[in-house]
């Protein structure tokens, strides 16, 4: 077996090349980068969590409804903001070791637990790994929230805001939250907040996912909000069938038939 | 680092042009943007000048309104001095030299000229931000020229077929909304409102449609 798939971890062995490449004035190729506006928030009985579905490369819109809500853990769940495989690779490597952990200790993994590991991941690689985060998750400590910068500094506070469209969505949050609010007032808020991003930030788009985590479970409400249904076509751009002309047309029989002596 | 004032912006947004046997569809979002912020979402970027003819804009709009006043002063002088309206040719010919003229310091504007020719008959004419331009049968600019052009071409250009389709005014707007709401689908920069212009003998009228707003 070749010796770079023995073990795990990120290959370096272009870095060198790809220096000296773009020293001559090569351009390196652009990730896909979710523009993103993704907040949390804490309410009365737990927590709840929102991204907008819009996934950007460069001017252009890559993905319309991509999902952006990560699955940590039972208990736990991560928006992702930045680059679009950082946020994705990141969110599966601590979600397998909290798994492992959680067997390994047979007890339900913390938030904090998560929040220390992916913070540890992303100081190691000192902001290269492109992943800011929103960690959500109820455990024995109650309701927690979490950001995580791609550096790898992280806040506690009882409602955030990341990405791009996060000062739209801050300032609907900051004008509307109140502490121990019931789930349909939370749920509106965040709502409002990802449609704040949505409509005034070009990053963001398309629709409204939510998470709702209590001590009792998870609800996943991908799409619960679709404020930007595409409207009907004026035309259809079906061509009737023979609008390419052929010109020339041969059969060939690819099916040799052979002649065989039985006797 | 060093940092360096830079005169330029790009504020986005998308125009498409297109000539029939005798009239003319202009049309352009209303979106202005900077970065990842909306300025306005309707800040109209397509002119109807004094001698009917209709001037869609592209790329920095500070460059774009100053271009737009020139051109309204230059046809009023003309008026004034030969007691007629300057015609579309003539227009497009003049707006070439004035680009030319700021050739090392050019106005960063793409610029989608429609008007009737001598003949009476629909035309576009095309311009990069220094004055170079062709009269063509439609043609689009801006930040998503790159997805409409190539629906255009297929729609109207129809090259790769033998038959051409004189379209009329209603079916041309219809390729023009589809061509704007796809575009909104794909390109940031686009979005909020479609404004239409439609240029007949009879003169010039103005339509709004709206476009999504995210």
């Amino acid at each position: 077996m070749p010796a770079n798939l023995e073990k795990g971890g990120f290959s370096f062995e272009n870095h060198t090349r790809n220096i000296q490449l773009e020293q001559r004035g090569h351009k390196p190729p652009k990730a896909t980068s979710t523009g993103t506006t993704i907040v949390g928030l804490i309410y009365k009985d737990g927590i709840v969590l929102g991204a907008d579905t819009r996934a950007t490369e460069g001017p252009i819109v890559a993905d319309k409804n991509c999902e952006k809500i990560h699955y940590l853990a039972p208990n736990m769940y991560c928006c992702g903001a930045g680059t679009a495989a950082d946020t994705e690779f990141s969110t599966n490597l601590i979600s397998s070791k909290l798994e492992l952990h959680r067997l390994q200790t047979g007890r339900q993994a913390r938030v904090v637990t998560a929040m220390t590991m992916l913070k540890q991941m992303l100081f190691k690689y000192q902001g290269h790994i492109g992943a800011a985060l929103v960690l959500g998750g109820y455990d024995l400590n109650g309701p927690q929230l979490y950001t995580i910068a791609p550096h790898g500094s992280t806040d506690k506070l009882p409602y955030v805001t990341m990405g791009s469209g996060s000062l739209a969505a801050m300032a609907i949050f900051e004008n509307g939250w109140k502490k121990d609010m019931e789930k349909e007032q939370a749920i509106k808020l965040v709502q409002d907040a990802i449609e704040a991003g949505i409509f005034n930030d070009l990053g963001s788009g398309s629709n409204v996912d939510v998470t709702v985590i209590t001590k009792d479970g998870v609800e996943y409400l991908r799409n619960y909000g679709k404020p930007n249904e595409r409207g009907q076509k004026e035309n259809s751009y079906k061509y009737p069938k023979g609008t390419t002309k052929i010109l020339t047309s041969k059969v060939r029989d690819l099916v040799v038939v052979e002649d065989m002596d039985l006797s | 680092m060093e940092h360096a004032f830079s005169p330029y912006t790009d504020n986005g947004g998308t125009t498409v042009a297109i000539a029939g046997k005798d009239f003319v569809v202009v049309g352009g979002d209303t979106r202005q943007s900077e970065g990842y912020n909306i300025n306005s979402r309707y800040a109209p970027k397509v002119f109807a000048l004094s001698n009917g003819s209709v001037l869609a804009t592209g790329g920095m709009y500070a460059d774009a309104v100053t271009l737009v006043k020139t051109l309204g002063m230059r046809l009023e002088w003309y008026q004034f001095q030969h007691d007629k309206d300057m015609s579309s040719p003539a227009l497009a010919q003049m707006l070439s030299t004035i680009l030319y003229g700021k050739r090392f310091f050019p106005y960063y504007v793409w610029n989608t000229l429609g008007g009737l020719d001598e003949n009476g008959e629909g035309a576009v004419f095309s311009y990069d931000p220094v004055g170079n331009f062709q009269k063509y049968k439609y043609g689009c600019g801006g930040s998503a020229s790159h997805l409409i052009q190539p629906f255009l071409d297929n729609q109207i250009g129809r090259k790769h077929l033998d038959t051409q389709i004189d379209y009329t005014i209603e079916q041309v707007k219809k390729i023009m909304m589809d061509a704007f709401t796809s575009a909104t689908e794909r390109d940031i920069y686009t979005g909020d409102n479609l404004e239409i212009f439609i240029i007949t003998k009879d003169g010039v009228t103005k339509e709004l449609h709206p476009l999504k707003r995210d």
